[in-house]
Order: structure tokens, then C-alpha cells, then sequence
């Protein structure tokens, strides 16, 4: 009977757990001082938080999440456009996370109650096909996520996508926003596990410039509980060499160049913009947007679209999703977190994505002192 | 940076299958007793506050209602029974104790009444392994055996269906119903019908009620744990739950997901034949993981559970990983969680792995003095809470 904890698999094996747990605690002894880990990936803190992994963890060594939630990162105003558009009578499709994600004001979920049309998808395809079948009705595809997601988004904009469908895209970029990280004053980051999943797609060549310019060891790591401790292993062994470095932990799924057709593709399509994170700052290059190639299928060319939102307070003033994803607090600091702020009634969109670490620590019960 | 790599994996209704709701979308499929989605995001109405899906989805949502509208009028009467009121009969068991159901003395004083009161609404009717039918008369009479009461006395059974179910439908579930009394050794004796205009409910809704009867004193609480009581389940977990968000999100996975709804008061009593069982209950909404929740809590004592020693079957693990849901926290419909006697956890474990449907049923952990009402799980590689599941999951992105 093969349990849940699923020990029969190659990655989850408990014994190699041990032995991988007694070199990170050799090693934070040899380094002798306290040292951050920063994590920018969902999976990564699901797995985690999942595993119980920070109840291995030696004393000392302190494993946050960074900017890692494309659905947490997504601009307020990005949202109130989505909104706006189903609003004014088109369809918008989305991927299940943002339903929820609060606007300035308003969630497509809000908008759906009042009888706006919006679907959930699971894939830009599905949402053309919506279009195809659907020619009276005017289709956007709310777009968000990293590479992983922008890729398939560009790879039906590619492929002769019908007239009545758009994308107003919300994609991300995430190496611009590791600069960012690693330069905010707050944040004192030793080094940084970059996620494998976007790394099939970049490569982990991407990471080459990144250590060069601020010195600081990557390691691109997988998702199973052995990949995070192995990624660990190895940016310790680099924090206590007192080197920068790049290093692929992950290599049974990501190659130095990535997917070069994902990437031509996804590039042929988007260029990057300057964008608002939510919650940590104007970043230059961050925002995927399409090129004026494609401004036929970009909804923010196709529809004047100026979501109304008043004067209204954001949602958000005493939510510190911001400095979550900033990696300078963690879920259990802010005073919302599982008291107002529940996966039923969200206030921050951390709290909604299951890539969100407020809605991963209240499933997976915190950070407890085990 | 993104998730599990796949665009197309999705997360769904993580708690609780019985949805009337039928979009594809979990994030609209949140909970049971409501099918009308234009109400899950609605919080303030022209008229003040309404009722939310979340509500029902019997977290701390459905909690707050029920403490504002039921247990501020019922919680306190002179029967309430709570464990925390320590001025009431411990014999009785009323609403404050938020049970399986409730336990009143009869006249003469040696015996008890169970009473148990389930409402069923599922979408699709008819799904892997089982049917509204059979869900209606297991799921009642299984919260009657968990309470001690495994010789169902009644039980009553009463239909709301919307205006042009086709007959046949209806025929069906009869017959469903019909057969999941014999199994459960049980009767319908009365009922009630009514009839709703189309579009003013999902088809069929039906409320079972199932009545027996326990020597006094003898009913098992949730809250009945001592410290080093062994912690038992009767069976493979999750399988309700992974198969119907399977069925319903239209994956189709080779391999046997069927729900495991059917009546287990035999198994029930086999179990209570062979030891001295200390607590019951049966993981339907919240699954596993709130069962043993509700167990901690109610017994202000922790539980240890190995999680590698929890079955799980081979195809909802793998579905599960795949939906993005932990098996844990889904519904099951056929199963009980057990605390039991240390000294008897060999022969309840024994009992039941020779009822044949008790044969995958493992000891997964034990009661503890340590972080009362919280459920520590072992994940053989780290340690972390098993939380209550908070309402539905989204579909994820990646």
C-alpha cells in the first residue's frame, strides 16, 4: 500500500533526507554565523512546507520566500483592467488563481457575481478555443505567471489565434526582480535557490550575469523534498567558500541554454517593460508585454480600457503582502494572516494563489517549532 | 519563480466533493449547501450581510454561523452536554458539543437515544463507486455508528426535487437507497416529498435523519482521547474525495478512483467488540485531517500521526499529486477514525482488517500530552501540522 508520504519514491527517501540534513548541519557549523536563504518560487516553499522541511533545518540557516508568486506580484491596476473588460461585456479567461485576487476594489469573482462573463481556464489555449467557438463574443485572455506560462501564451499567439481573441497580459519576468531583491537595503540575502520549473524554460545560463554583478551564489533547484536540500547543500558549500557561483542542482529536467523553441517563440512575441510589482516596486524589464507585432491580439490595444476605481483604499493598507514577497516578513507577521485574511475571504493575494506563502503556511500550519 | 511546471495541472475543490455546483471551475465549486454561485463572492447585499458558499464549506466560516444563529438559541440547554460545561449530565450529548449527533436519556434511565441529521446534495448524481442514494442513508447511518449506535432503530428520508428530474432518476436512486438499507441492516420508515420549480434547485437534495439507541453512558465522543491512545483509520483515505474532483474537473485516469461511500456500522461494531474504543469519528468533509483536528481539539490533547502509515491508495496518491489536492484533506464516505485503548490497539486492528471492509486499516499514530489540540505529522521526513483544510483550492496556474 503505498502511503502518502510516498517513501517509496527516489526523492522522498528519508535516509538520504538524513544524511543530506547532517551535511547542511556540518556546514553551518564550518560558517558559524547566521546565514538567509532565499527561495523564489512557490513549489519550493509548498515543498517545504509540505515535507516539514524547516523542521530539519540547523539553527541558524533561515530558508525565506522572495518574489515567487506570479499571481501575488500581479499589479492591483493589472486586475482592475480585467475587471473592467468583463465589466464592459467581454469574456475574460483566466487561470482559477486570479479569480479571486483582489483589484483595487474588486476580484473578477466580484465581477462575476454581478454578471460579468468570466471563465476559468487552465491553459491559453483553452481560452482561444473559447474564442473559436464563441464568435460573437469578444475573448481576453487575462494572462499572468512567469516564463512558464508566457511561453504557452505566446505559443497561441503564434499559431493563428482567431480575430475575436486578446490577452492583456500581466506576465512577469523574473530576473530583473532578483536585482531588486538582492539590492533592497531590508533584505540581507546570502544566496538564492532559483526555481527549476522556469529554468527548463530560460536555462540556467540566464543566472550567469546575475552572479557576476552582485556576487551572490545561485543554485536552480527542484521541487522534491531532496532537490530543496540538495540546492541547499550546495549554496552553503558556496556561502561557507565564500564564493559566488552558479550551480544546477536540478539537472535532470534543466539545461544551461533551456528550451530554445519556448524561448524563441515566447520572445518573438513579448518584450519586456517597465512594470509595478505589487507590493515591492517599480522594476525595470520585469513586465512581459506584447510587441506591436501582435498589437492586434493585445487587449490594452483593442479596448480602451480605464478601470474606474475612485478614490477607493486599496484593500491592502494593513496587509503586508508586499514585504512578504519582499522577503522581509513572513506570513505569521502580519496581523491579518488566518484572522481576516482566510483562502475564503483573501485580502492580500498571497492568501489566494496556492503558489502564495500565506495561503501555503495556513495549510501547511506555519512554521512551527517542531 | 513558477509552480510545478505543468500550465495545465490544476488544484481543486480541496473539502468537500458534495457540490451542487456544476462549473468546471473549483474556485466557483466551494462547497455543498448552496448552488447558486452568484452567492461566493457576495458578502454585503443591499439587505446586509448574506449567506457565502464559504458557509458551508465547513471551516471556521460555517463554525461562526452556526455559533451565531444555532448555538446562541440551542447551545446552552440544560442537556447541552458539552464537555467544557462541566455542570451537565456527560451522559447527554446536545448541540454545543458539536458531535456526530446528539444523546438524550430515555425514560428509565438505562438506555440512551442517538439521534443524527445529515442533508445531501452532489454533483453529478451518479458518479464512481456510488450515488446520492447511497451517500443519504451511509452517510447518516455512519454518524450514528460513530456516536456508539450501530443498530440504526429509523430512518427517515426526505426528498426535495426540482421539477423535471426525469423519473427514471429519481427510480434510480430508490433502488440505490433500497439496497444501501439492506446492507446497513436498516429501514426507512418515514419521509416527505416536495417538488421545486426548475431552476430553483440542482436537481435532488435529500436529508436523512437515522435514530438509535446506546446503554446509557456508552455513546463514544469525539472528546472521549486519554493521553497514549492509539489512533487507528479503518481504511485507504481520500478515495470519496480524488475520485469525484477527478470525475467532475473531467480528468479521466486509467486506474480504479472510485468513491468509497457505503455504510460501516458493522464495521463499527466489529471494532467495538474487540477493544475499548475511546473516540470515533468519520473524516467526511475536511477528511482526514479534520477528523483528527476535531479529535485534538475536543480531548485538548495532540496527535502524532505517522503519515507513511496512513493507506492511501496507489491511484488517488497519484491523482492527488497531479490535482494538486492532499488525499488527506478530501472527503471520505465509507471510513472511521478510531481512538482505542493502547493496550487493545492490536486486537481493534485485527477485527478490523478481517471485516472486508476494514482490510486496509492501519494504526497511524497515537494521543500525546504535548501541543494540545494540534496534529503533529511525521512526513518521514520532516515534521510539520496537519492543519484543518480552509475551505476549496483554486485552480492553479502552474
Amino acid at each position: 500500500m503505498p502511503a502518502a508520504g510516498g517513501e517509496t519514491l527516489q526523492f522522498r527517501d528519508p535516509e538520504t533526507a538524513e544524511e543530506l540534513t547532517d551535511r547542511l548541519e556540518a556546514l553551518m557549523a564550518d560558517i558559524d554565523e547566521p546565514v538567509t536563504v532565499m527561495h523564489v518560487c512557490g513549489s519550493h516553499e509548498q515543498a517545504i512546507a509540505k515535507y516539514g522541511l524547516r523542521s530539519l533545518l540547523p539553527d541558524g540557516l533561515s530558508v525565506r520566500m522572495g518574489p515567487g508568486c506570479p499571481v501575488c506580484v500581479t499589479n492591483m491596476p493589472e486586475v482592475d483592467e480585467a475587471v473592467a473588460l468583463a465589466e464592459d461585456g467581454c469574456v475574460v479567461a483566466t487561470y482559477g488563481d486570479m479569480f479571486r485576487v483582489p483589484g483595487t476594489e474588486r476580484s473578477l469573482a466580484d465581477a462575476k457575481t454581478d454578471g460579468a462573463d468570466v471563465r476559468v481556464v487552465y491553459s491559453a489555449s483553452e481560452a482561444a478555443e473559447i474564442a473559436r467557438e464563441e464568435p460573437d463574443a469578444e475573448v481576453v485572455f487575462f494572462a499572468t505567471g512567469f516564463e512558464t506560462t508566457a511561453a504557452p501564451t505566446a505559443a497561441v499567439l503564434t499559431d493563428d489565434p482567431p480575430a475575436n481573441f486578446s490577452v492583456l497580459s500581466a506576465h512577469k519576468y523574473v530576473p530583473p526582480a532578483m536585482e531588486v531583491v538582492a539590492e533592497l537595503p531590508e533584505t540581507d540575502i546570502d544566496g538564492f535557490l532559483a526555481a527549476g520549473h522556469a529554468a527548463t524554460v530560460t536555462g540556467y545560463g540566464l543566472f550567469e550575469p546575475f552572479v557576476e554583478e552582485y556576487e551572490l551564489p545561485v543554485v536552480v533547484g527542484g521541487f522534491e523534498p531532496l532537490d530543496v536540500l540538495l540546492g541547499l547543500e550546495r549554496l552553503l558549500e558556496f556561502v561557507r567558500d565564500g564564493e559566488a557561483g552558479l550551480e544546477n542542482a536540478y539537472p535532470r529536467c534543466v539545461s544551461e541554454a533551456g528550451n530554445t523553441d519556448a524561448l524563441e517563440t515566447m520572445w518573438e512575441v513579448f518584450e519586456t517593460d517597465s512594470g509595478e510589482w505589487r507590493g515591492i516596486a517599480e522594476i525595470p524589464g520585469a513586465d512581459l508585454v506584447l510587441r506591436e507585432e501582435y498589437a492586434q491580439f493585445d487587449a490594452r490595444e483593442r479596448f480602451d480600457v480605464d478601470p474606474d476605481v475612485g478614490g477607493a483604499d486599496p484593500l491592502t493598507e494593513d496587509c503586508l503582502c508586499g514585504d512578504i514577497m519582499a522577503g522581509q516578513a513572513d506570513p505569521d507577521d502580519c496581523d491579518l494572516f488566518g484572522e481576516e485574511c482566510t483562502p475564503q475571504n483573501p485580502v492580500g493575494a498571497c492568501m489566494v494563489s496556492s503558489e502564495g506563502p500565506c495561503k501555503i503556511w495556513l495549510e501547511y500550519g506555519g512554521q512551527p517549532d517542531l | 519563480m513558477t509552480g510545478t511546471g505543468d500550465p495545465d495541472a490544476r488544484g481543486v475543490d480541496g473539502t468537500d466533493p458534495e457540490s451542487a455546483d456544476v462549473e468546471r471551475a473549483a474556485a466557483e465549486s466551494a462547497d455543498a449547501e448552496a448552488a447558486d454561485d452568484s452567492t461566493i463572492a457576495a458578502e454585503d447585499g443591499d439587505d446586509g450581510p448574506v449567506v457565502t458558499l464559504a458557509h458551508g464549506a465547513g471551516g471556521v466560516r460555517m463554525r461562526e454561523l452556526i455559533d451565531d444563529l444555532a448555538l446562541s438559541r440551542f447551545g446552552d440547554s440544560a442537556d447541552a452536554g458539552s464537555a467544557s460545561d462541566g455542570s451537565a449530565d456527560l451522559d447527554d450529548v446536545g448541540l454545543a458539543a458539536m458531535e456526530d449527533g446528539s444523546v438524550h436519556a430515555l425514560p428509565g434511565g438505562e438506555q440512551s437515544l442517538v439521534v443524527t441529521t445529515d442533508s445531501h446534495v452532489v454533483t453529478p448524481l451518479f458518479f464512481e463507486g456510488g450515488d446520492i442514494g447511497r451517500l443519504a442513508v451511509a452517510g447518516t447511518v455512519n454518524d450514528l455508528a460513530v456516536m456508539g449506535a450501530t443498530e440504526p432503530l429509523s430512518v427517515t428520508c426526505s426528498l426535495i426535487v426540482e421539477a423535471g428530474t426525469p423519473m427514471r432518476v429519481l427510480e434510480r436512486v430508490m433502488d440505490s437507497i433500497e439496497a444501501t438499507c439492506e446492507e446497513a441492516d436498516c429501514r426507512i420508515t418515514t419521509g416527505d416529498t416536495k417538488v421545486m420549480g426548475g431552476g430553483e434547485l440542482d436537481q435532488l437534495a435529500i436529508n436523512t435523519t437515522a435514530v438509535g439507541v446506546v446503554e446509557r453512558g456508552s455513546h463514544v465522543a469525539d472528546a472521549g482521547l486519554s493521553a497514549g491512545d492509539a489512533i487507528l483509520v479503518s481504511g485507504t483515505v481520500g478515495d470519496h474525495g480524488i475520485s469525484l474532483l477527478s470525475e467532475r474537473e473531467g480528468f479521466d485516469f486509467e486506474g480504479d478512483l472510485e468513491s468509497d461511500v457505503a455504510p460501516v456500522n458493522d464495521l463499527v461494531a466489529a471494532a467495538m467488540a474487540a477493544g475499548e474504543v475511546t473516540a470515533m469519528t468519520d473524516p467526511t468533509r475536511g477528511g482526514f485531517a479534520t477528523a483528527c483536528n476535531e479529535m485534538a481539539g475536543a480531548a485538548d490533547l495532540g496527535l502524532a500521526i505517522d503519515e507513511r502509515s496512513i493507506p492511501v491508495a496507489g491511484a488517488v496518491a497519484s491523482a492527488g499529486e497531479v490535482l494538486g489536492i492532499d488525499p488527506l484533506s478530501v472527503a471520505n464516505e465509507g471510513k472511521v477514525v478510531f481512538g482505542v485503548d493502547p493496550e487493545d490497539a492490536e486486537d481493534v486492528l485485527a477485527a478490523l482488517q478481517n471485516h472486508p471492509k476494514g482490510e486496509d486499516a492501519a494504526v497511524v499514530g497515537e494521543a500525546v500530552e504535548d501541543h494540545p489540540g494540534r496534529v503533529v505529522l511525521d512526513t518521514g521526513i520532516g515534521r510539520r501540522y496537519l492543519s484543518e483544510p480552509e475551505g476549496e483550492q483554486l485552480p492553479r496556474i502552474c
